[in-house]
């Protein structure tokens, strides 16, 4: 790796894995490794995207980060500090300075409390803001989302799926936080807010030099978003290049396959849609060696027993783990 | 079966919430039909009234704020507003179906996933339990669960976003329905497993007939799959079409909006375009066409800015709600040309 100053996270071999249990004696018997083994590394001021199938682990690293859920094994190291063996005092430092947007919007925002309680309690508490200060600065954020200011005394309940995804992302964005996890940030919006949602993202970072981890599973967003994107699979990175050479050179079988299944927005090309074939494997007893191979068109016998590292094949930084792929 | 192979058809639906700051109209005087075996896509931005129009239709309008003031919601030839509480709850899950917009919201958390989708099928249907917990495995198997047999007895904490929305689709289409309704029923889900989960639907679409109202953000997946669609705007409907008729030329200046901003794989762009300014606020509408602030033609025209134009049919099979859209004319103006 170059030098690791520029960096603002890096994520080391982490893993993330929770025990299955049975029986009367909740005996472990074996384990959901939902993360396992990921490595990446964001720059201060980039924006790394995730990508990759429903369960895979996105939001187990996202967590795992943060120390929501306690990770296996790994670092994670942010500016500097080892987030994973960090102390009370300096982990409560470090998750100022590291917002999450949570994926489901309605989960995630307490149900008693009104509009300007949820985005202002940050406020409140870490920066001791009050009266009509807090009222301004909470306004002003409801309307940089898109919100109307009025809508400061109401609860969750009374907005629709899309207004408490953008309060979500209201409160996430109070504190001016250095890296900002997203996940899944704008998919239960329509695409004018989406839009909005994203250029106003945009729009931060290049005010405030904010980072950005955005987790998704639309390639099209992801595609405007990021400076690099990162494929997972099965707990795993499977590629990861700059975004505009992933998109112009994708390498991996499973790359490939999660594009040709964009929609297309034209009802003239109905069908034709390429399928990934095969079954998501199970995530407790993955398949040997790539385990990818399954589904894979271009599997053959080596893939069955030899795992894949993630290897740098072309001096462009585009890193693939995928022997096949290397082959060209 | 209901008339001219309907199945349902909602007929001047209007929905209020009662709120401290005035009555929120979320729904107003809309209308449409489903047909028997086919998919209906409801589309518009976020707070346009989508999801309260999807609960008006299942009856699950919180009181005392909320209420449906006005309207026919006919299933089947039946007004469904006329039905006592437990005649509906006899339909509600059975016959008609929904999956919600949010999974946890819907889920249970203190009961694994397997003993709730058991308790769906037993409710409406005549299964033993082990009869049922079969047919649970089996559906988790069909929407793409791996592993089915040992995630039934999981709780839904213990999965991922997309496996929780799977697990409310596998619910919702445990018992057949006549008519499901999907509120955003893939936003959580990658493109391969959406394309799995809507390849099921239309699978239980030509089995059972089911008629869908799909209601969703994703114009890619309208165009893919609807037959029809009507687009949403600030609680009314402003335009329906064929859904190859609306991509192909779309009448009203929203819908021609929505359709510029969606984001596209290859176009990379510096900013992404939108339409400007948000949905109004169902407490504070504009006057005239609600969107007329927003619209390029609308907001410097008087008539757009003082009267709201009504749903009208502009040609064959073809509705819109703009004084320019072509074609548009009042009844007044059609006697006049007559
Ligand atoms: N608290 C938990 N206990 C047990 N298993 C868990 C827990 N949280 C996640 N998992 C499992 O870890 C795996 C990865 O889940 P994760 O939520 O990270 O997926 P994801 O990539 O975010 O998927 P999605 O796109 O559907 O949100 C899944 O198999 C999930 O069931
Ligand atoms: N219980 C309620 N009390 C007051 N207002 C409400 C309530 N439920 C919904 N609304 C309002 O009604 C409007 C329509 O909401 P609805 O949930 O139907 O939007 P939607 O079109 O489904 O949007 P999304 O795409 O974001 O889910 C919104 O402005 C919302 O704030
Ligand atoms: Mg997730
Ligand atoms: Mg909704």
């Amino acid at each position: 790796m170059a030098n690791t100053n520029s960096y603002l996270l890096k994520v080391d071999d982490l893993k993330t894995w929770f025990p299955v249990r049975k029986g009367l004696m909740r005996k472990t018997v074996g384990y959901v490794k939902a993360v396992n083994g990921v490595s990446f590394a964001i720059k201060g001021g980039e924006t790394l995207g995730l990508v990759g199938e429903s369960g895979c682990g996105k939001t187990t690293v996202a967590r795992s980060i943060v120390r929501l859920v306690p990770a296996t094994a790994g670092e994670v190291i942010f500016e500097g500090t080892d987030v994973l063996s960090a102390d009370k005092k300096r982990l409560r430092q470090i998750r100022k300075d590291i917002s999450i947007i949570f994926q489901d919007p309605y989960g995630s925002l307490n149900p008693r409390m009104t509009v300007g309680d949820i985005i202002g309690e940050p406020l409140k508490v870490q920066k001791g803001i009050r009266g009509s200060e807090l009222d301004q600065q909470v306004a002003m954020l409801l309307s940089k989302v898109g919100l109307a200011p009025e809508y400061i005394n109401r609860y969750p309940h009374e907005f629709s799926g899309g207004q408490r995804q953008r309060i979500g992302v209201a409160r996430a964005l109070a504190l001016r936080p250095k890296l900002v996890i997203c996940d899944e940030p704008v998919s239960a919006l329509d695409v004018s807010i989406q839009s909005q949602i994203l250029n106003l993202l945009k729009d931060l970072q290049d005010e405030f030099g904010l980072t950005y981890l955005f987790i998704a599973h639309d390639l099209a967003v992801v595609e405007f978003f990021c400076d690099v994107v990162a494929v997972m699979y099965m707990g795993r990175i499977v590629e990861q290049a700059d975004s505009q050479e992933l998109y112009h050179n994708p390498l991996h079988p499973y790359t490939k396959a999660l594009m040709s299944a964009i929609p297309e927005v034209d009802p003239k090309l109905r069908g034709k849609r390429q399928r990934l074939s095969g079954e998501v494997p199970s995530i407790m007893n993955p398949p040997p060696g790539c385990p990818f191979h399954p589904r894979c068109p271009l599997a053959e016998k080596v893939c069955e027993a030899v795992e894949q590292k993630l290897e740098e094949i072309n001096g462009k930084r585009h890193l693939v783990a995928c022997w096949k792929s290397r082959e060209h | 079966m209901g008339d001219n192979g309907k199945l349902l058809s909602v007929e001047n639906i209007s929905t209020h919430f009662f709120t401290e700051d005035g009555v929120a109209q979320a729904v107003q005087d809309v209308s449409f039909s489903i047909k028997n075996g086919k998919t209906f896509a409801l589309v518009g931005e976020s707070g346009c009234g989508k999801s309260v129009t999807a609960l008006s239709i299942m009856r699950l309008i919180a009181g005392p704020q909320g209420k449906i003031v006005s309207g026919k919601i006919v299933f089947d030839g039946k007004n469904l507003l006329d039905l006592k509480e437990k005649q509906m709850r006899n339909i509600r899950g059975n016959k008609i179906a929904m999956i919600f917009q949010e999974p946890m919201t819907s889920l249970n958390p203190v009961y694994t996933v397997g003993n709730q989708i058991v308790e769906a099928i037993r409710l409406h249907q005549k299964k033993g339990h082990e009869q049922a917990w079969a047919d649970t495995v089996e559906m988790l198997h069909k929407v793409g669960i791996p592993d089915p047999e040992r995630r039934v007895s999981e709780y839904p904490h213990q999965m991922s976003g997309g496996m929780r929305q799977r697990v409310m689709i596998a619910m919702a289409v445990s018992c057949q329905p006549k008519l499901l309704i999907a509120d955003e029923p893939t936003t959580a889900l990658d493109v391969t497993i959406q394309a799995q989960i809507l390849d099921l639907l239309d699978k239980l679409q030509e089995q059972n007939g089911m008629s869908i109202l799909l209601i969703t953000h994703d114009l890619g997946v309208v165009a893919e799959r609807a037959d029809d669609v009507a687009v949403m705007y600030a609680s009314r409907i402003v335009e329906v079409a064929e859904s190859k008729f609306l991509f192909e030329k779309p009448l009203h200046p929203y819908t021609q909006g929505l359709l510029r901003s969606l984001p596209r794989l290859g176009i990379s762009a510096k900013r992404l375009q939108t339409i400007a300014g948000t949905v109004p606020d169902p407490l504070h509408f504009p006057t005239g066409c609600k969107f007329h602030p927003r619209c390029p033609i609308g907001n410097s025209d008087k008539r757009c800015q003082s009267i709201e134009p009504g749903l009208r049919q502009v040609c064959d099979g073809r509705c819109v709600a703009c004084w320019y859209a072509p074609g548009y004319k009042t009844e007044q103006e059609k006697k006049n040309t007559n």
